[in-house]
């Protein structure tokens, strides 16, 4: 099949590579960006920037009692003013929680009280913020140095007025609870009263700072409440879809069934006659699916007249240069390529083909997952004030930077013309790394001239995902004599938009479990074209490499007569880390003790009543280590109960518990839901499961208990969003085995006749 | 003109197309963004709101059904003095949400069961609530919430 007309989004594939930590140089990268991120933003209290701002409020301070001469605002991320210290969160809140757990990286090391500080969603602006944005689990890791240093530096602000104040040496001063103390002469000023003159103090060099040691913490690893938490329980105006602007319309846009239909035309003059219509028209749009594809463009006086006009669009598409997937015939094709040797190889270790030769108990098996959406509650939608050369947006995005790039791009004017105004989102599971929705507003605005509201309907958001890519895995496996693992053979079997490289979710590597761990290890790569868009879904990759791998070792441990606990320390085997330093490499000491505290926890081995059962699981991913055992009953008719799963992890320091906590019960009830029955399909390029009714979420009654339990090693901390996701789905699956001896290996297990 | 009774206020609306669901009423008209689209079919409960004192999916419920009758929402759940409501406390304490969208709409939900049932069973919160969708996977928290709430001074 030829091209179509439209192109892929290579920028998603770069972005999720960085999150990922997945190529070679991206811990350096990573660094890299750290460092220049320090000098822009000065958070270290050397910086260009503190110094210029210090610089100002100096100078203003210095005038007069003016009403600013209390605030000391040093650098970009606090403000100290008005009784109150204000912290900037700079990352967008997803449901992640970082809108809660980054300030409290700057409150501890500036001791303040928490009950002083209020949050505010930073400017997005990355000359002084760095790279803003929700993905890959990367705000804490990425923040914690940077944050911590603005508190630190501040504080050694308001310490150097107190001692200077009181005539005292500084390194006498304490501070707690945003006070500063002098306890051999008793004296004690607050933050607020030290604010103005903490700003006329000289920058302390990054140097002198000594950040505080793990026993020190007073708010880190405590239970907060989300800062949100008031706002979100009476309602109040916080999400996108809540925006209103004065004069503002409603739009809806209507795209192509396939992706890259052109309207050829519509009846856009009946449309218009329609009660509470404005206008309606086509936009072609640029060919770029991240930012404007071709559709049909409805604004109204609200989003109801919006929405009926929109069902009663009758367009003619033109879809010759449209996407013609097809899943039934991709599945089909992966089915026969199963039997190949695979196309590319990216692994070779040893020698399979003897060792398989050599095993005691051989094994082939062949695993498959569907296509999923995102299906995050919220759908996409966008405020957009065009005007003049210049553009406002208010939206609900996991990446506002590369948003107004989209939008600057699309309508052809400079970025520095256009402003994006971060909203909490109603989630984003990835799907909000791609910003097309704020394209479409914009240019609809444009359009109208006025300020616009674009709500997608759900089937919208269904019908145009950047789908989590479904995916096979022909697989083989050896155990030697001695029962130990001894060949690994996966073909894996993806899809790929260009036909080099493997969508982003397809990315299997030689560095993935089990690779390094068996000595005969061979992985190869098939691509299967595919043009609707793919993107990252929550720990693109290992949300399914996980399953396949990790229900396959099952597999070999019990046709080897093993412990399935045991074959898996066995093949982690001594603590090593595989690339010393690199956060983003497996380190086995860490993965065995996360694999043993579950185990542990979760009582395995104990006796269990016929038709239950245990499973076990252990995944790496976003630098996090985690093990999960799973619960589960199977009655006849493959119904199941799942009681409990137990999960041990391993991310450093916890920041928030109950956050940390809060994401690890949700990543095991969101793979629960997304394993038990979510599938997308394609036919012709259309999506066969356009809303709710067709694509299930799990429900209260159906969620497992879930217990959690941190190991907080010294290493630093990295983030929660994804990796406790990854084991929850062969943790059942083997669970489902350990239960009734009956194998899983299709995604979602309801395609094997199972119902929970 | 529908008339209905709006958080303890009787309003009067006009110029509204009877079929509009009333969420749309609610978040394009009535200026209460605390419900939520979710779906647009009664799937997902993200627009849940209570009427003559049910929970009820406002995205589905056209305005002319609404006509007469009493219709409190997440920002008519709290006390005319501000103080929070035992569910929105609760909800607050156990740090439920995370992204937060559909929780007004569970809170709603919650608030429509403890009217009927002040000290509701396990089964009995799961049964009333599992119209509710959380995508982030909030539901052990909601339902803990639920149970601090209930066990709390409401009676």
């Amino acid at each position: 099949m030829s091209r179509p007309g439209f192109n892929p989004d290579p920028g998603l594939l770069e972005l999720v590579e960085y999150a990922q930590g997945a190529r070679a140089n991206s811990f350096a990268l990573a660094r890299l960006d750290r460092r220049r991120f320090l000098q822009l933003t000065g958070a270290v209290g050397g910086g260009l920037m503190l110094g210029l701002q210090l610089g100002g409020r100096s100078a203003l301070a210095s005038q007069a009692a003016d009403a600013d001469a209390d605030s000391f605002e040093p650098g970009v991320y606090l403000k100290i003013a008005g009784g109150e210290i204000v912290i900037y969160a700079p990352n967008p809140e997803v449901g992640q929680g970082v809108k809660t757990s980054l300030p409290m990286l700057v409150a501890e090391e500036l001791d303040a009280a928490w009950t002083d500080v209020r949050v505010e969603q930073s400017p997005i602006d990355a000359e002084r913020y760095g790279r803003q944005f929700a993905g890959g689990s990367r705000s804490i890791p990425d923040r914690w140095e940077g944050l911590r240093q603005a508190g630190a530096s501040a504080r050694a602000m308001l310490i150097a007025a107190a001692a200077k104040r009181w005539g005292v040496p500084a390194p006498e001063c304490e501070t707690a609870e945003s006070r500063v103390t002098h306890p051999a002469s008793g004296r004690s000023a607050s933050y607020f009263e030290l604010a103005a003159e903490a700003a006329r103090q000289p920058l302390p060099s990054p140097d002198s700072l000594r950040l505080k040691g793990r026993g020190e913490y007073r708010l880190l690893g405590r239970r907060l409440t989300g800062v949100d938490n008031r706002a979100l329980v009476t309602g109040e105006r916080l999400f996108g879809i809540d925006q209103t602007l004065p004069e503002m319309a409603h739009a809806a846009y209507q795209k192509g069934p396939a992706t890259g239909a052109v309207p050829r035309g519509a009846n856009l003059e009946e449309i218009k006659r329609l009660p509470g219509v404005l206008d309606a028209f086509v936009l072609e749009g640029n060919g770029n699916v991240s930012e404007l594809m071709p559709g049909v463009a409805i604004v109204a006086r609200d989003t109801w007249s919006a929405f009926r006009a929109k069902a009663a669009l009758e367009i003619d598409w033109d879809e010759s240069g449209a996407a013609r997937d097809s899943w039934a015939d991709a599945s089909a094709r992966a089915a026969e390529l199963a039997r190949s040797e695979g196309g590319e190889t990216l692994a070779d270790r040893g020698d399979v083909a003897a060792a398989l030769d050599a095993a005691e108990t051989r094994l082939e098996a062949f695993y498959q997952y569907h296509f999923v959406s995102h299906a995050q509650l919220e759908p996409q939608n966008c405020t957009a004030w065009v005007r003049g050369g210049e553009a406002d947006l208010w939206a609900p995005t996991q990446t506002p930077g590369r948003g107004l790039k989209s939008v600057a791009k699309t309508l052809g004017l400079n970025p520095s013309r256009v402003r994006v105004h971060q909203t909490r989102a109603g989630a984003g599971f990835g799907r909000r790394l791609v910003n097309d929705f704020m394209c479409e507003t914009a240019a609809i605005s444009a359009r109208v001239d006025r300020p616009v509201k674009l709500t997608w309907t759900r089937e919208d958001d269904m019908s145009h995902d950047f789908y989590r890519a479904g995916g096979f895995h022909a697989l083989q496996g050896g155990v030697d004599p001695n029962g130990r693992l001894s060949a690994w053979r996966d073909h894996i079997i993806t899809f790929s938009h260009d036909g080099k490289r493997p969508v982003v979710g397809g990315h299997l590597s030689a560095k993935d479990f089990p690779g390094g761990l068996v000595s005969n290890h061979r992985l190869t790569r098939t691509l299967l074209p595919w043009h609707t868009p793919c993107g990252a879904w929550r720990a693109p990759g290992s949300n399914v490499f996980a399953f396949a791998v990790q229900s396959f070792l099952d597999e070999l441990a019990a046709a080897a007569g093993r412990d399935p606990l045991d074959f898996l320390l066995e093949v982690l085997g001594e603590p090593r880390w595989f690339e010393p330093g690199n956060f983003w490499s497996l380190n086995t000491g860490r993965a065995a003790e996360v694999v043993r505290l579950a185990a542990r926890e979760a009582g395995w081995g104990r006796s269990l009543p016929e038709g239950r059962g245990l499973g076990l699981a252990f995944w790496f991913s976003h630098a996090g280590h985690f093990a999960e055992v799973a619960e589960v009953s199977v009655s006849a008719g493959r119904k199941l109960r799942v009681h409990r799963v137990t999960v041990a992890g391993d991310v450093g320091p916890i920041v928030n518990r109950s956050g940390a906590e809060n994401q690890v019960e949700g990543s095991v009830i969101d793979g629960l839901s997304t394993m038990f029955g979510q599938k997308v399909t394609h036919e012709a390029g259309r999506v066969e499961q356009p809303n709710f009714h067709r694509y299930p979420l799990l429900r209260m009654p159906q969620a497992p208990e879930v217990d959690v339990h941190f190991i907080e090693s010294d290493y630093p901390p990295s983030g929660l969003g994804e990796p406790a996701l990854p084991p929850l789905a062969p943790a059942v699956a083997n669970a489902i085995f350990a239960a009734s001896g009956l194998r899983v290996r299709t995604l979602p297990i309801s395609e094997e006749g199972f119902t929970l | 003109m529908i008339v209905l009774t709006l958080n303890g206020r009787e309003r009067r609306l006009e110029g509204l197309d009877p079929e509009m669901p009333l969420l749309w009423a609610l978040r394009d008209h009535l200026d209460l963004v605390g419900a939520k689209f979710g779906c647009g079919i009664g799937q997902c409960g993200a627009c849940t709101v209570m009427v003559d004192g049910r929970a009820v999916r406002s995205c589905v419920l056209p305005l002319k059904s609404a006509a007469g009758a009493s219709v409190t929402t997440i920002e008519g759940l709290a006390e005319a003095d501000g103080g929070l409501h035992p569910l929105q406390e609760a909800w607050i304490a156990e740090d439920v949400a995370q992204c937060g969208y559909c929780q007004a709409g569970q809170i709603m939900a919650a608030a429509a069961l403890l009217d009927s049932n002040p000290a509701p069973s396990d089964a009995q919160i799961e049964s009333a609530m599992a119209g509710n969708l959380c995508r982030c996977g909030t539901y052990l928290r909601v339902k803990k919430a639920i149970r601090r709430a209930a066990g709390g001074e409401r009676t």
